[in-house]
């Protein structure tokens, strides 16, 4: 059992909320941090753990955009197409990326290393166009910088142009 | 150009800071809610918080000393603090530079509002994408806890303040405040009616504050230099302080920018922002977030102040000022944010959950040259069906994109629709809407 691997986790989650239901996401999370997606088994789990029914946590997880329900590549590429993004050729960033790696949005490449999506607004508007690739975002993305960044992860499994603590702009160093 | 004092950004702009507690407190950090726990009675707090005049920053511009008042005095608890860092208005990320860069400022303001509403818990409710900012802000609540700013016995005040980071999973509405507290209490994100509000039934049912991240980062500037002192910047008496305006779009230079309220757009976009990207020429601005209708070059002037961004007839909302260039289309651009409104859309009133596909649908065709003549008025007809006649204001949000391009575009509208008719032969089936 997933959450049996995980007490200590689990125990320390629960104990931060005076209603069990409360836990659902970081469980729910934390099942897809593991096992790369939600999984029947792991809602069974999280269900009999919280007091909840099957189709309670079911019905949660499908609300949410970030939980995938089927297993996906092992690096989800999810590049922002709202408005703001667009202004500054989002639109160009997804082609690029379909270019390189013969996918459309929706798709995952054969070698399941990389699935491609298109979500809504990243929180990054100022540094587009952007994407999130897992846990990391990179921004201000260029056709040269993006086919570097697919080259990193493909091959090292990660890339140091990935954004740290976000300041934008930068100040201005003082003489 | 002029310089203005950085209140929020301060810290962070010192070269080698780098947000930890040594930092912080190198900087001043954590002297206000010694001074709130020596010193100071909650109510005071309050009084001080009123006295600024500052109104919430996450869109809604509601004072927040005020709603800090409505929390009953009486009741028996507990009572909770909700700080909504779920950052997911189109054109903003103040709140994510806030928290990835000076964690304790914010958690420090936290702490303070706890102590001033008689919470003992607050939970911070960051947007599931922003898995950084949730790393950061976990360290930043174990160095505060290990130094005695947080956890049981504060400070030897004998107060208890437990700060618990809490990850959505990606829904713009759960920045709503009650869809928030649904979300957080581990169901589907969807709002609830208002009244009863937060402050007598919010998380639990108990009384609680829902605070947005730059709100709480303001806090202890206020107890530190006084409310009056907060009251005098910006643009007094409704619109005091800084904000930290996030510009994007099609500028020289976007980013966050802490300015006082009450400069004109134009000196915003074109000298802190450093003008158009380009020799083409502003075309159209959104003041504040994708949920603000949409302004011309004709509002440059406009000061933003919530007071008059909202005469000009839209709204100083989040903050996020996006700039389009002439060549921009303004079906298009509706469309865009026509498309992030439906997929948002939680389902629960009928009228959003239907129209926001329909207007849709309708942008679509426009946009894909199959406009028909009624369009425009059907796109009118259920823009007024849908506004007023939904549970949270997403639904009037939705409509601005729609009804402010209209407004001052409608001739774009005109000629897509007539393209349509010249080159398309009429069909005689309905096309399909396929999800």
């Amino acid at each position: 059992m997933l959450l049996e691997r995980f007490k200590d986790e689990v125990e320390n989650i629960l104990s931060r909320y005076p209603v069990k239901r409360s836990a659902l996401l970081p469980l729910l999370n934390l099942a897809q941090r593991e096992e790369g997606f939600v999984s029947e088994p792991a809602m069974r789990d999280i269900a009999k753990v919280l007091d909840l029914t099957p189709p309670q946590v079911f019905e949660t997880v499908t609300f949410y955009t970030m939980f995938n329900l089927k297993p996906i590549g092992k690096f989800h590429l999810q590049v922002c197409k709202s408005l703001m993004c667009a202004l500054v050729g989002s639109d160009d960033l997804v082609t690029w990326i379909s270019k390189k790696l013969t996918i459309a949005p929706g798709q995952t490449t054969s070698d399941n290393d990389f699935t491609l999506s298109v979500v809504e607004c990243l929180g990054s508007c100022g540094t587009g166009p952007m994407m999130q690739v897992n846990d990391d975002y990179y921004e201000r993305l260029t056709e040269e910088t993006v086919g570097r960044v697919l080259d990193d992860l493909a091959r090292d499994g990660d890339c140091p142009l990935k954004s740290g603590p976000f300041m934008f702009p930068l100040p201005v160093a003082k003489s | 150009m002029a310089q203005y004092e950085k209140i929020l950004l301060k810290n962070m702009e010192q070269p080698d800071y780098s947000g930890s507690l040594a930092d912080y407190e190198r900087a001043g950090g954590y002297q206000a809610l010694r001074k709130v726990l020596k010193d100071m009675k909650p109510e005071q707090v309050i009084e001080e918080v009123k006295k600024s005049s500052i109104r919430g920053r996450g869109g809604a511009g509601f004072p927040t000393g005020v709603k800090w008042g409505f929390i009953p005095k009486d009741h028996p608890g507990p009572i909770y603090l909700c700080c909504n860092a779920d950052e997911s208005e189109p054109g903003t990320f103040k709140d994510r530079q806030l928290m990835e860069r000076d964690p304790h400022q914010m958690l420090e303001g936290m702490a303070i509002t706890c102590f001033a509403i008689g919470a003992e818990t607050a939970y911070v409710y960051i947007r599931g994408e922003f898995r950084l900012g949730a790393k950061i802000l976990e360290k930043a609540v174990q160095e505060a806890n290990a130094a005695g700013y947080l956890g049981e016995n504060v400070l030897g005040s004998g107060r208890t303040i437990h700060i618990h980071i809490h990850a959505g999973a990606g829904a713009y509405i759960c920045g709503e405040e009650t869809a928030l507290l649904e979300s957080l209490e581990g169901k589907r994100g969807m709002p609830r009616f208002k009244p009863p509000f937060p402050a007598t039934h919010g998380l639990y049912q108990k009384p609680t504050v829902v605070n947005n991240v730059e709100t709480m980062a303001n806090i202890p500037h206020i107890i530190n230099r006084g409310g009056e002192w907060f009251a005098g910047i910006g643009s007094p008496p409704k619109s005091c302080g800084t904000r930290i305006f996030c510009l994007s779009g099609h500028v020289k230079r976007p980013g966050n920018y802490e300015v006082p309220m009450g400069i004109p757009f134009r000196e915003f976009i074109y000298e802190v922002g450093g003008g158009m990207r380009s020799d083409k020429p502003l075309k159209a601005f959104i003041p504040g977030g994708a949920s603000a209708p949409f302004l011309t070059h004709e509002h440059l002037d406009v000061k933003m102040d919530f007071e008059s961004v909202a005469m000009a007839g839209s709204m100083l909302g989040s903050g996020g000022v996006t700039v389009m260039e002439e060549g921009t289309s303004m079906v298009w651009a509706a469309l865009r944010l026509m498309e992030f409104f439906y997929h948002e859309s939680c389902g629960k009133c009928t009228p959003c959950r239907e129209g926001s596909a329909w207007l849709t649908q309708i942008l679509q065709r426009i946009w894909n040259k199959q406009g028909r003549e009624g369009d425009l008025e059907m796109l009118v007809d259920l823009c007024q069906s849908i506004a007023g006649h939904t549970i949270c204001a997403f639904g009037e949000a939705e409509v601005g994109p729609i009804l402010s391009t209209l407004k001052y575009f409608r001739h774009e509208y005109e000629a897509l629709i007539r393209e349509a008719e010249a080159t398309m032969p009429r069909r005689k089936e309905i096309p399909v809407f396929t999800h």
